[in-house]
Order: structure tokens, then sequence, then C-alpha cells
């Protein structure tokens, strides 16, 4: 099972070897810019009503980490990675957003070069987000967006080379048979991969991906999880996923932030999160995040 | 599973209260408007039958020897349609998602509301007559009229579907770092094409009988000539153009229906 799942990443033909140069540019890249982190977040706040969904959260993220933000309903993870692009604003004060080396909000704004760094940064959704309406292929070339000139980008004027990283990125991740498909006719899993390979052509140097599995079966999203390690390994970028399940956590995470009621419990090796911890962590919900429901684990 | 099974659910007091209200009001309403609208006249159509019989009787014997140009009369109005629909979708579009609550700030959206409130408000007769005052008798001030009435409708309704679109594909647009407008593009405009596009088709077909309306006003077209011979009272000439109004109008509702079922 695990090595069909890995040949749909890694086939052997003309792609493979584009990729690679692709990669080699963007590893230059991260050489120059590796005294960035992709994340420096400094006593984040955010209150909806009474419930303090952050409270003074402060974290850092470096490039190249495979990170997962865990934690029991409401305690805040999605809001935290949301704040991490500027789509959630933080509370007026001195909670602070950094990206890349760039400001993205500070004092309950977000900044005017938000823009700008979400062109580099892929976000991949629960609900996958894709424009229903529009095909797959449209879709991905929306992760252009950010990185072509703004009258090219308003009327769909994609350039040769544009359309062909698109095909690539949905050859990776093996769905570019349904390029030509509107994307509310694929399943779950296609589109899920589909918004995945709408952050591969932005040529994204971090994902962040909230709950991107909990939509999906058991198999697709397996396909999924591989799908960002395979991006954190091969392409170097920097992958933060909020996860419900501790096990999907645990098997393809290094390190492992839980956040509780707005705060930051845990931060460190999944070796570290024993039953006792993980109890006090989830409360009530221990039982449901707990168990193997990603089957066992496999050893990488 | 322990017990017997719950109740089916039951509709609250207070909603069941206010169903009541409502309804109620609407009964009510009805009553105290019948003596407003003289309903008590309806009496009045048995004793005059002899009248409408006379009226009917002329429309038996229509009048064909010219089929011809009245046809090329409606024709004529179909364009004036036409024109006014199309001039009125390119106010629409950004007037509609000016007045949406999820795309422009309220400073904005509020006052352009009020713009289309205003423009649907005014009779297209009322906005007719001026633009015949200012660009002369003729098709032009018809489809000026049509244009800004139905500019203010489908305004209106362009926002509201606008206002339902699901949020979720435009923040993932957002999310690559599009440019607002390119989140319009984008996000919005698929979402919202087929319904925009069945609003306009059907705005074109109840254009179709407003601009047979304003030939009244001089506006030409089809209008024109069917109030020129009703007051001439050449009752077989009126049968053959309410006859090709009827067969034109019926053929763009069964156009328009193809199209919109084919869309949605």
């Amino acid at each position: 099972m695990r090595d069909n799942v890995k040949g749909i990443f890694h086939r052997a033909d003309a792609n493979l070897a584009l990729d690679r140069k692709e990669h080699v540019r963007s590893r230059d890249l991260q050489i120059r810019m590796a005294e960035s982190a992709a994340f420096i977040v400094t006593g984040a706040s955010r209150t909806f009503g009474q419930t303090k969904a952050l409270n003074d959260v402060s974290l850092r993220v470096e490039r190249g980490e495979m990170t997962a933000l865990i934690g029991p309903s409401g305690s805040g993870k999605s809001t935290l990675l949301r704040a991490l692009v500027g789509l959630v604003a933080l509370d007026a004060g001195p909670g602070r957003v950094e990206a890349l080396g760039l400001l993205v909000q500070t004092g309950g704004k977000v900044a005017p070069q938000a823009r700008a760094v979400r062109a580099r940064i892929g976000f991949i959704f629960q609900k996958f987000n894709l424009v229903g309406r529009l095909t797959l292929f449209s879709n991905v070339m929306i992760g252009r967006l950010g990185r072509i000139g703004f009258w090219r980008g308003l009327f769909g004027l994609w350039s040769h080379a544009d359309r062909s990283l698109a095909m690539h990125a949905l050859h990776r991740v093996g769905i570019a048979e349904q390029a030509g498909q509107r994307a509310a006719n694929l399943s779950g899993g296609q589109q899920q991969r589909g918004a995945i390979a709408r952050a591969l052509v932005q040529q994204a140097e971090i994902i962040l991906a909230d709950e991107p599995v909990a939509s999906l079966d058991p198999a697709s999203a397996r396909r999924v999880m591989e799908a960002l390690a395979d991006i954190n390994r091969e392409d170097g970028a920097a992958v933060v996923v909020t996860l419900h399940q501790i096990d999907i956590a645990k098997h393809y995470c290094r390190r492992i932030v839980a956040l509780s009621a707005g705060r930051i419990v845990y931060d460190g090796p999944p070796d570290g999160l024993d039953p006792e911890r993980l109890r006090s962590i989830y409360g009530a919900e221990y039982q449901d995040a707990a168990p193997a429901v990603f089957g066992a684990p496999v050893s990488a | 599973m322990n017990g017997s099974a719950p109740p089916p659910p039951v509709r609250p007091l207070p909603a069941r209260l206010l169903d009541l209200v409502l309804w109620g009001g609407l009964a009510v309403l009805l009553l105290i408007s019948a003596p407003a609208v003289h309903l008590g006249d309806l009496t009045l159509l048995g004793a005059h039958s002899d009248n409408m019989r006379n009226f009917i009787g002329g429309f038996a014997h229509p009048d064909f020897s010219q089929a011809g140009s009245i046809v090329m009369d409606m024709l004529q109005t179909l364009e004036m349609a036409l024109w006014g629909t199309a001039l009125a979708v390119i106010f629409a579009i950004p007037l509609g998602l000016a007045a949406s609550r999820n795309v422009a700030p309220v400073w904005v959206q509020q006052p352009v509301r009020r713009l289309l409130d205003a423009l649907r408000a005014v009779p297209d007769l009322v906005i007719g007559t001026m633009f015949v005052l200012a660009v002369g008798l003729g098709p032009l001030a018809g489809v000026l009229a049509i244009a800004l009435n139905t500019g203010g409708v489908l305004g209106k309704l362009f926002s509201e579907a606008v206002e339902a679109i699901d949020p979720q594909p435009v923040e993932g647009v957002r999310a690559v770092g599009a440019h607002p407008l390119q989140e319009l593009v984008w996000g919005v405009a698929p979402q919202v094409a087929p319904l925009w596009t069945s609003f306009g088709l059907y705005r074109f077909e109840s254009n179709a009988r407003s601009a047979t309306i304003l030939g009244l006003i001089g506006a030409g077209g089809i209008g024109q000539r069917l109030f020129e011979s009703l007051g001439a009272f050449d009752y077989g000439q009126t049968a053959t153009i309410i006859l090709v109004i009827v067969i034109a109008v019926s053929l763009i509702d069964l156009l328009s229906q193809t199209i919109r079922t084919r869309l949605l």
C-alpha cells in the first residue's frame, strides 16, 4: 500500500528531471534566505466574543520543518494557522506575526505586504476551498495569481510555462487525468490533492494545512499526508499542519505543538507526548483523538 | 437502545404565534385593501357584458394586410429590449458587487443600495419621458429607460446572488496572494455566473413586454403602433399586432427557458 502511494510521487519520467531542476533552484533560494525563520509569532492573542481563541501565543517555526499543531476542538489551532498569513487578524495589542522575514500583522492590523507573503505560502483547507464550477486545471492556475502580473492574472492569460507547471503539479499528485473536469465533480481526496497542486504551482516555501484530512476517508487521508510529507522532503518546504488525530501527527511530524484553550501546552518531539500528557491536553476528547483511526503506524 | 424513543420535535409556541401573526396580518391587509381597489365593482363584469362582446368581437377578424411591417416593428421592439438589457447588465455588474455586504464595506454598500432602490422605484415610463425630452422621440429613449430601470432591478438581484455565495473558495483564492479584484473574478464570478445569466435572460423576457408599453410615450417599435391603432378603434389591426406580440413573447420565453435550464 505504501509503495503504491509513494509511486505516485516518484514516477521516473521526463517531468521528474524538470521538477528536480525546480527543486535545486528553490534550494538555492532557501540557502540565500536561510537567516530568516519561516514564522515568528510573538504574544499573539485573538478573542471571539468571550472566548480567547489565542492567549498570548509565541512560536517560532524554522524553514524546512514539518510541524503538527494538535489540540482539542476550539483549542485555537485553526485560528493560529489563519493568523500566520493574516486570514485572521489578531486582537489589537503587541501581538505580532512575521513570515519569511516579512511582517504579516501587528497591532491587530494586517500589513500591506501580507498579499506578497501569501503568494509564497500554500494554504490547504479542510474543505479544500476549490472553486467548484471551474476546472481542476483553472483551480491550479489560480495558484499562480500571486506570482504573475495583475492583468495577466485577472484575465487568465496563463503563459505556456505556467500551464506546464500546473500540469506537472497535477501529475505529481496523481490527478493529471482529471485536469479538464470541474472541481465539484471530483472526490474529496482528489480535490484536496488539487489544492496541494495549487500550492505546488505557487512554488510555496511554506505549506500551511488546516485539518487537511478531517473530511477524507482513511485511504485519501494517507495519500494527502504523504503528498505533504513529500513536498517537505523533496522541496524543502516548511509544513505546518493542524490535525485532530494524534497518531497522524506523531507519524508524519518530528515536532508537535499542542494547544489547549488558546495556549501552547506542549512543544517538542512526538516521543514526549505520553498518554498522561495527552489526556491532560485533550480532556474529554481524548478517546476520540487517540485511537489509531489511521491504521497501524507505518515505520518511516 | 434502552427506554422508549423520545417524542417527535414540537415547534415552539413563539414560532407558531409568529406564523399566526404573519398570515393573519396578510388576511387583514387584504380585507382592508378591498374597498380601495373597488373590489365590489366585480359585479359590473356581468352587467356590461354587451360592451365587452363588441370589443372582443372586433378582434375576431384580424387584419393581416400590414403583417410584414408589423413584424418589422416587433423586431425593433425586441432590439430595444436587447440593447436595454445589455446596457443594464453592464451597469448592474459593478453596482451589484458594490451593493453586496460580503464584497464592499458598509459605507459603499448602503449608498449603492439606495441608488438601486431609486432606479427601481421610478417607473420606466417616467424615465422614458425624461429621455424623450433629452434625445427626442424614438427607440433610443426607450432603450435608455429600460437600461436604467432594469439596471436597478438587476443590481439588486446580482448583489443578492453575491451575498449567497460560499465564502470558502474566495478564501482559497485570497490565500494564494491574489489581488481583491482577482478574488472577484476567480472566486466570486464563477459562483454567481449561472444565476446572473439566468436573471439577465429573465429580465430580457420581461423587457420585451416593457418595450411594448414604452411605445405609449413615443419610444417607437410595436408599442407605438399598438396604441395608434387602439386610438383609431381599428380592432382588426390591433388584433394582428397583439397576435404578433403574443407569438414573439412566447418564443422568447421558450428560448430563454431552454438556455436557463441548460445553465443551472
